[in-house]
């Protein structure tokens, strides 16, 4: 059932002790006020408000892209943000990682019964903000409901399109011997702080999520020199080193990165220290790994600077000729290692 | 980040480096044996090898528990879960996804309705027994002497809080005595069987129990010299130059490098726990280097009500490895991991057919990890080594 359900007169949602019942997924009289009142209220636009079973909206001439990314986080709410805003964040950045501007979200909600009303209004209203921040629009979208124990809460799926800007071409496979590869900030920061709060791992920390979206970042840099930018990528689940070792294959080159260069806090090595972690395994929700032209590099890494999600950037490694596709790095003593992707699970669902 | 920066610094590795190519005498190898998979796994991360002269090789021991465990001994566990329904059996996470006979691991038991849990240590492990009562709940104890404490802890706390279904699956083995059986040379050995080793990178972790005095056997019987070395690159690289000076000189001497943790006689509260509760066993299986006396704990008469072999009847049976897994030469330092038909072909972290494999501290997965690119180098060091044998010659 979709959220268009119908106008209807809205009656009342108790947000403050209700909880979600399997009656709030049945297609009832239930659901068409949580619609109303929980997600329509949240929003709020014309496209939403058309109230049909699709969203419909005008196309420019030119290249679109599409996403979509499901979001079983636990726990639900961390530090620096929610399941909400992350749903957002993802695919806002999964857009963006084309170089495109995103336009237009769609959502879908797995509820599982027992979820207290007031959690799933704080998720929704982090995701209205997230949307409004990254200047998207939330046009469409569905709920159901599972019984409980037969969810964890709440999942969420999203998906989106996007528009890709004229003379820009950013795929995974552009990368080349010689680009320079760029990170937007410190790594690790998003897992730490989730794995912070996980029963059996507890620890005291003030870090923070670096959950954001990056699509202003990214248009900030395409103004600058979109042409010299071949990949841009965020890496999310499997950190660094799996994006990496990705574009490596994607690309058919190796990579070499600099130990020493890595922005990472020292609050994410300690841990990852205590914890028996590599920071190049772990998630990030705010980052992106940019591999631009080499004489461009400078110059997107100063505009990267100046924004606010690109204050920690570096320039962390360069693209090399490799048969094997293998991503090294050197580390601090001035040896030489691999940097393979994860094997097996870290720590499960992260991101 | 204080106290691990320090110890990574790349101004100091550089002159340490320039030491050892200073002092490093080109006529001649130096053949290292880094004990500890902790330190194979340091050398690898850190790349230490591109730090070294060509003629200084690394050679990496059987300082991995679950590496040197031998099949039969897992196979145990393996019918312990299947047989019998109402065990819990507690487990580190790396022993789960070891292959027993006919490649079966624990994980594949679990998948088929056993009931095994990863836990951290062996508090988990009597936290689960409190929480399961009407259940059996058997903590498989592996390890060197770091993990034996823990271990006799446990069984000294199940007994304290009466906790009778509680059990430990005893497979804690001694450094010492697996540092002897690499350097005894077995009767009959051919030539090349053998292996030569100059020196010993000793443990960390392990000294900080047993203590520096521990290792006096191998200067005084053996004449080989022992620099306890720390788990940080630098400690590394400086335990390397403290051996080298010791061979220049022709000294065999018990070396501290690690002493901010390691003193002369160790740590004696933890060695008292182990030694009311554990008992030495004539002898014990190891994987690689076969069966060493006195080279392994078992539970003592007086705590036998804790010890799952007798509870639950477990019968150990000799058990083949699978076929072309050169994981016994590896451990026992005779081969490289690249030497392995087995290695990074069939044999991957993913799905690994030998122990090597699977542990983050062995040494075939340092290899795989983090040494991949390096095969070149080891093929030309490989060659420089044959050179050398045969000038000897």
């Amino acid at each position: 059932m979709n959220f268009q359900a119908g106008r209807r007169q809205a009656r009342k949602l108790d947000l403050k002790n209700g909880r979600v019942e399997l009656t709030h997924g049945a297609g009832g009289r239930a659901m068409a006020d949580l619609i109303d009142l929980m997600f329509r209220r949240a929003f709020d636009n014309p496209l939403l408000n058309q109230g049909n079973d699709q969203a419909a909206f005008e196309v420019e001439a030119g290249r679109m892209v599409m996403s979509t990314d499901s979001f079983v986080i636990s726990p639900l709410f961390f530090p620096g943000g929610n399941i909400g805003s992350l749903a957002v964040h993802g695919t806002v950045n999964d857009l963006a990682m084309a170089g495109a501007q995103p336009l237009y979200l769609s959502t879908g909600f797995i509820l599982e019964e027992g979820l207290p009303l007031a959690q799933l209004a704080e998720i929704v209203d982090a995701m209205a903000a997230a949307a409004r921040q990254a200047g998207v629009l939330i046009v469409t979208g569905d709920t159901k409901v599972v019984e409980r124990g037969k969810g964890d809460g709440v999942f969420i799926n999203t998906a989106g399109v996007g528009r890709v800007p004229a003379g820009v071409t950013i795929s995974g496979d552009r990368a080349r011997p010689g680009h320079k590869i760029l990170v937007s900030g410190t790594i690790g920061d998003h897992g730490v702080a989730i794995m912070s709060l996980r029963k059996g791992l507890q620890f005291d920390t003030a870090l923070q999520s670096d959950c954001a979206s990056l699509n202003d970042l990214v248009a900030r840099m395409v103004e600058r020199a979109g042409g010299a930018i071949a990949v841009l990528r965020d890496p999310t689940r499997g950190g660094l080193a799996a994006t990496l070792n990705e574009i490596a294959d994607q690309s058919g080159t190796g990579i070499r990165l600099n130990e020493q260069s890595l922005p990472i806090r020292p609050e994410v090595r300690g841990a990852c220290e205590l914890l028996g972690l590599d920071p190049l395994n772990v998630a990030n929700e705010g980052k992106l790994i940019a591999i631009v032209e080499a004489q461009h590099a400078d110059a997107l890494l100063d505009t990267m600077r100046q924004h606010a999600n690109g204050r920690d950037a570096a320039i962390v490694g360069e693209v090399i000729d490799d048969p094997m596709h293998l991503v090294r790095m050197v580390t601090s003593i001035g040896g030489e290692r691999v940097i393979d992707w994860l094997h097996g699970e870290q720590l499960p669902r992260i991101c | 980040m204080k106290y691990i920066d320090e110890f990574r610094d790349g101004e100091r590795a550089r002159g340490l480096a320039r030491a050892l190519q200073a002092e490093a005498r080109p006529d001649r190898q130096y053949r290292l044996m880094e004990f500890c998979g902790g330190h194979t796994h340091a050398v690898f991360r850190y790349g230490i090898p591109d730090l070294l002269p060509d003629n200084i090789e690394l050679i990496h021991g059987p300082g991995c528990p679950v590496c040197v465990l031998p099949i039969g001994r897992l196979d145990m566990a393996i019918r312990l879960v299947c047989d019998h329904p109402e065990v819990i059996l507690a487990s580190y996470g790396d022993m789960l996804r070891v292959p027993g006979s006919k490649r079966r691991t624990l994980l594949q038991a679990r998948a088929d309705g056993a009931d095994v849990r990863m836990v951290y240590s062996v508090s988990d492990a009597l936290a689960l027994a409190r929480a399961n009562p009407q259940r059996q709940v058997v903590f498989f104890g592996i390890g060197f002497e770091t993990t034996t404490p823990p271990t006799a802890l446990g069984i000294l706390e199940a007994q304290r809080s009466g906790l009778d279904n509680f059990s430990v699956f005893c497979n804690h083995v001694l450094t010492p005595a697996a540092m002897k059986a690499i350097l005894n040379v077995p009767p009959g050995a051919q030539p090349g069987e053998t292996l030569e080793v100059d020196g010993f990178i000793g443990p960390s972790h392990v000294s900080v129990i047993i203590g520096s005095d521990a290792y006096s056997f191998c200067a005084g019987q053996y004449h080989k010299p022992v620099v306890i070395a720390g788990f940080e690159p630098l400690d590394v690289l400086q335990s390397i130059l403290m051996l080298v000076r010791q061979l220049n000189e022709g000294r065999a001497d018990i070396e501290n490098q690690y002493t901010r943790a390691v003193t002369p006689t160790g740590n004696r509260k933890a060695q008292a726990a182990v030694a009311e509760v554990f008992t030495l066993r004539p002898s014990f299986e190891w994987r690689g280097l076969g069966a060493i006396p006195e080279s392994a704990l078992g539970i003592s008469d007086t705590y036998k009500a804790y010890d799952a072999e007798q509870r639950f009847d477990m019968v150990y049976t000799a058990a083949a490895g699978t076929k072309g897994c050169e994981c016994p030469a590896v451990l026992r330092g005779a081969k490289k991991p690249t030497d392995c038909k087995l290695f990074a072909t069939t044999c991957t972290p993913e799905s690994p057919l030998g122990s090597c494999m699977v542990s983050d501290e062995g040494a075939c997965a340092a290899y795989f990890t983090y040494g991949r690119f390096r095969q070149d180098a080891e093929q030309r060091k490989a060659e420089q080594r044959a050179q050398h044998k045969a000038a000897r010659a």
